[in-house]
C-alpha cells in the first residue's frame, strides 16, 4: 500500500501528473467570482463559505479521472490485481494519494483566497477545518466513482454525475459550518455530521470501489 | 508444488468460449498454448491468474505464487527503469533483484525514464518485473510481442535458468517458437459449442 502511495504521488509531481492543475482551477474560479457578482462585499462575504466550497468541490472533480484509468489503460490495474496488494488497499492508497496532492492542498490555500471573497474574520478557522475533515470524503467518494467508470472511454462527464450527487452532503455540512462559524453560532451540530460523512466514506467505500474494480476487470 | 487444471470452461463477455480444458504442469516445467487468434488464450490465462472466475472446473495451484502479465506491461512513463521495477518489488514484499537488470539488458537503461524505452525495451522491462517479483506459478500472454531474436533469446533464457530451474511453473501463450523444451497444448479441441441460446441475439435483431 506504501509503495503504492509512494508511486502515485511521485507521478503526480512529475512531468504530466496534474498535481497543482486543481488548485490551479480553484484559484482561478475564486477570483472569478467577484468579476461576476461586482464590488458588493458584503454580498461577496456572504456567499464566501458556498462559494469556497463548491469551488473545491469541482477542483477535487477534476481529477478523479486519472485516479484509475492510467493504471486500467497501461496494464498495471491487471497487474496490481494478481499482485498480494488487496484491491481494498489499492483503492485507500488511490484516495490517499489523491488526497494528499488535491485536498490537502485546496485546504491549504482556501484561507488565501478566502481574503479575496471578503470572508470575516473569525470563520477562517471554521474554513479550514470543515475542509480538513470534508475533503477526504471527496476523495474517497471520488474514487468509488472513478472505480464504477474504468474501461469507458472518455468516462469523465458520467463520472462527474455519478459522483456530484454523492458530494452534496458533504457540501452542505461543509458551508453550514462556515457560514455558522462567520454568524457566532454553534459549528458542533455541522462539525460532527461532516467528520461522521467522511468516517462513513472512509470505512465502507474501497470495499464497494475494490468490487467495482473487479468486475470491470473481467 | 504442480499446477493442476480440471475441466475448465471460461467465458468472455459472457459467451463460452473454451470448455473442458484440463492439464496439469509439474514444477520446472512451462506449458505453451497453441490456436490461432481469438480461441481463447488471454481468456483461459486470465481466469487461471484468477483476474476472472471460471464459468466451471478447478484451476490448483499454491495462491501465493501466482502472477500474470499481459499484453500491456504496466509501466509508468514517468518513472525510470529502475523506479518501475523497484515498485512492482515492494508491491510484492521483495527487495529489488539488481540481477534482474542485467539478465534483461537493461543495465545501461536503468535510470533513463520509461518515456524513453523503445517498444522492446519497454517489453523487457515488462518481462524483468517477473524476475523482481519472485513468483513460481507465471501465466504469460504473448510476451514476446515487439522482442528482437536477440532478446527472445534472453528471455528464454531466463525463464529456463532463472525460473524454471529453480521448480518454476510458466504457463505461455504463443506464436513463435521460444527454444524451451515445453510440451505444447493446442487449444481448437476445447472451442466451446456455441449455446443453443447464443444464436438467438441475431435472430431478435
Amino acid at each position: 500500500m506504501i509503495a503504492l502511495l509512494m508511486r502515485d504521488l511521485r507521478l503526480a509531481v512529475r512531468a504530466g501528473g496534474g498535481f497543482g492543475l486543481g488548485l490551479a482551477f480553484f484559484l482561478i474560479v475564486v477570483v472569478l467570482v467577484p468579476f461576476g457578482v461586482g464590488p458588493n462585499s458584503d454580498l461577496l462575504a456572504k456567499i464566501a463559505p458556498g462559494i469556497l466550497w463548491v469551488a473545491a468541490l469541482l477542483a477535487a472533480l477534476l481529477s478523479l479521472d486519472r485516479i484509475f484509468a492510467l493504471d486500467y489503460e497501461d496494464g498495471s490495474l491487471a497487474l496490481l490485481a494478481t499482485s498480494p496488494l488487496p484491491m481494498e488497499g489499492a483503492a485507500l492508497a488511490k484516495a490517499v494519494a489523491h488526497w494528499l496532492t488535491t485536498g490537502l492542498p485546496l485546504t491549504l490555500a482556501a484561507p488565501a483566497l478566502g481574503a479575496l471573497l471578503n470572508l470575516p474574520g473569525p470563520s477562517y478557522s471554521f474554513l479550514l477545518i470543515s475542509l480538513l475533515i470534508g475533503t477526504p470524503a471527496l476523495s474517497v467518494i471520488g474514487t468509488f466513482g472513478a472505480a464504477l467508470t474504468i474501461g469507458i472511454r472518455r468516462g469523465g462527464l458520467l463520472l462527474s454525475l455519478l459522483v456530484l450527487p454523492l458530494y452534496v452532503p458533504t457540501l452542505i455540512f461543509g458551508a453550514e459550518m462556515v457560514r455558522r462559524g462567520a454568524e457566532g453560532l454553534a459549528t458542533a451540530t455541522p462539525l460532527i455530521m461532516l467528520a461522521g460523512i467522511t468516517a462513513g466514506a472512509i470505512a465502507l467505500l474501497p470495499f464497494a470501489a475494490a468490487v467495482a474494480l473487479r468486475i470491470n476487470l473481467r | 508444488m504442480e499446477l493442476r487444471v480440471t475441466d475448465l470452461k471460461c467465458l468472455r463477455g459472457g459467451i463460452p468460449v473454451l470448455e473442458g480444458v484440463s492439464f496439469a504442469v509439474p514444477a520446472g516445467q512451462a506449458l505453451i498454448l497453441r490456436g490461432p487468434n481469438g480461441i481463447g488464450k488471454t481468456t483461459l490465462l486470465r481466469t487461471l491468474a484468477g483476474l476472472q472466475p471460471a464459468e466451471a472446473g478447478e484451476i490448483a495451484y499454491p495462491a501465493e505464487e501466482g502472477a500474470y502479465a499481459s499484453h500491456e506491461d504496466g509501466i509508468k512513463a514517468a518513472l525510470s527503469v529502475r523506479e518501475n521495477l523497484a515498485f512492482w518489488a515492494s508491491v510484492y514484499g521483495r527487495a529489488m533483484d539488481e540481477a534482474v537488470l542485467a539478465a534483461f539488458d537493461l543495465v545501461e537503461l536503468a535510470e533513463r525514464p520509461a518515456a524513453t524505452l523503445s517498444s522492446g525495451q519497454k517489453r523487457r522491462l515488462g518481462l524483468a518485473r517477473l524476475g523482481v517479483i519472485g513468483r513460481k506459478v507465471l501465466f504469460l500472454d504473448e510476451p514476446t510481442i515487439s522482442l528482437d531474436r536477440f532478446s527472445v533469446k534472453l528471455f528464454a533464457d531466463f525463464l529456463r535458468d532463472q525460473h524454471l530451474a529453480k521448480g518454476g511453473i510458466a504457463v505461455i501463450a504463443t506464436h513463435i517458437d521460444l527454444g524451451l523444451e515445453a510440451p505444447e497444448l493446442d487449444l481448437q479441441p476445447f472451442r466451446a459449442a456455441p449455446e443453443a441460446t447464443g444464436g438467438s441475439h441475431e435472430a431478435f435483431l
